[in-house]
């Protein structure tokens, strides 16, 4: 419990007083880069491959005459956009962002970078984790939606290129019994669940305290600790948006 | 000049600064002694805000640091440079920018301006040369050294070294030394530097004081220091054979 409160302690230090807009600026584009930009090529290679093999894996199960085949890429649809772009790729992303994000902190108070932040009057946890916390939750949903085409993109591939549905089925599958409503549940997850990767790793790295063996412990917690945080915010907004 | 009034810590219940007692004199460097674990660096984290002491205040200039209102103890910050144990310059920053780095958060100076204050302390520490290089590509002795160049670079009253020449060979030891002596007179800064270096103390120590197991044991100028009859201060001066055999 003391834990928990001594994350909300730290989550109300990040708004407290700052420094001049526009560093925040400055620093926001960093991150935005670092968390972001970086990551694209990694959620690429895995949405595409994920939509590949819900694709085949879900045609391998729907071999009943009764089911039309194209219901193959509207299950592929749907798995992409409620399930597999925005809660797969943010576990993903917990493991590449939220482990740069502890290490980076925690090597930072090891070698005293941020005790020498906090010796000029700076306030740390604001300069540091602020920046990070809304490029995270400004790229993720970005990152996610292309998740989801590549997924989307990565079945009809798949499915196409082996024989399992003909294009014009996929093309009508993805097209059939459409709500628009879950594009912005898809968008909603990613928000929330960039919000605790960050400030959870953060937190794990800037309390970081001892050498390397350390770093390397808030590391790795701060990445159990998001997924595990991932999978219950997930059920959470399930129960309460659809 | 700095006063440190009856300063005590304890960690778990462990009494780390025992009631500690002192005054540092501006334009002069006053060195605090002591082996490892005897609480020299938190006695500093205290003096510079890092850690909260139990009991006790710091003065500067007569102004209370852990009694004043937020905007004093700001103003107080800003008039600090800190020289860290391993330089605790950020690593995705050049040399240039680190030493920029307290002017573009804290001040609203030009970018002109900047540059100009910037090349100055650079020059001061001999590290012109150097302004665009990395951190991990410059030497620890330099690394101290654009430490230090940071430390000056908002023209403090007070300069606080964390041990200047730990990981430093004896010769970039002595120039660290001098430089930040040079620094202090010149400036007419009061600056306090943690060391257990018995060439520091030799060389640069016109205030000393020792401290053992949390307590202050011993206070004077370096001239008197070999004369101690203090025993635990006997004991970690001349721990090196060299100085025993020369005592003999």
């Amino acid at each position: 419990m003391s834990v928990i409160g001594k994350y909300f302690i730290f989550l109300r230090t990040l708004f407290g007083k700052g420094e001049k807009m526009s560093v925040y600026w400055r620093r926001l584009m960093e991150e935005c880069v670092g968390i972001g930009v970086s990551s694209i090529f990694l959620v690429a290679i895995v949405s595409t491959f994920i939509g590949a093999v819900s694709c085949i894996q879900t045609a391998y199960n729907l071999v009943s005459p009764i089911i039309p085949i194209s219901t193959v890429a509207l299950i592929v649809r749907d798995m992409e956009i409620l399930e597999l772009a925005p809660t797969i790729t943010c576990i993903v992303l917990a493991g590449k962002v939220g482990s740069n994000i502890a290490s980076e902190l925690g090597t930072m108070r090891i070698t005293e970078q941020i005790d020498a932040l906090e010796v000029m009057g700076i306030n740390s946890s604001s300069y540091l984790v602020l920046p990070k916390v809304v490029a995270a939750m400004l790229t993720f949903p970005m990152l996610v939606i292309f998740s989801a085409f590549l997924g989307i993109l990565g079945g009809y591939l798949a499915g196409t290129l082996t024989g399992v549905i003909t294009e014009r089925d996929y093309l009508y599958g993805i097209r059939d019994s459409f709500v628009p409503y879950n594009i912005f549940f898809m968008c909603v997850k990613p928000f929330v669940f960039g919000f605790l990767i960050a400030t959870i790793s953060s937190f794990k790295g800037f309390f970081t305290e001892g050498g390397a063996l350390e770093v390397g412990r808030s590391s790795t917690e701060a990445v159990t600790n998001s997924c595990i945080s991932i999978l219950i915010a997930d059920y959470l907004l399930a129960q309460l948006l659809l | 000049m700095i006063e440190v009034n009856n300063i005590a810590k304890a960690f778990n219940g462990k009494e780390v600064l025992k009631g500690i007692t002192a005054s540092f004199t501006k334009g002069e460097t006053n060195l605090i002694i002591g082996g490892s674990g005897t609480g020299k660096s938190v006695l500093l984290k205290c003096m510079i805000g890092l850690v909260r002491p139990d009991q006790g205040n710091v003065l500067y200039n007569g102004r209370d640091f852990y009694n004043c209102d937020k905007e004093t103890q700001q103003s107080i910050r800003r008039e600090m440079g800190v020289l860290f144990q391993g330089g605790a310059l950020f690593d995705s920053k050049t040399v240039e920018e680190n030493v920029r780095f307290p002017l573009d958060m804290l001040t609203d100076q030009t970018i002109q301006e900047k540059q100009e204050r910037v090349a100055f302390c650079l020059q001061r520490v001999g590290l012109e040369a150097a302004a665009k290089r990395m951190p991990s590509e410059i030497s620890g002795g330099m690394k101290k050294r654009v430490g230090i160049a940071r430390a000056i670079v908002m023209n403090p009253m007070y300069l606080f070294c964390d041990e200047p020449n730990s990981g430093l060979d004896p010769l970039t030891s002595v120039k660290i030394d001098e430089l930040i002596k040079e620094i202090t007179e010149e400036y007419q800064i009061t600056t306090i530097i943690i060391t257990h270096d018995m060439n520091s103390v030799m060389e640069i120590g016109q205030n000393i004081m020792f401290l053992y197991q949390g307590s202050k044991l011993w206070e004077g100028v370096n001239s008197d220091i070999i004369k101690t009859d203090v025993p635990e201060l006997k004991e970690f001066l001349f721990s090196n054979k060299l100085l025993r055999e020369m005592e003999r």
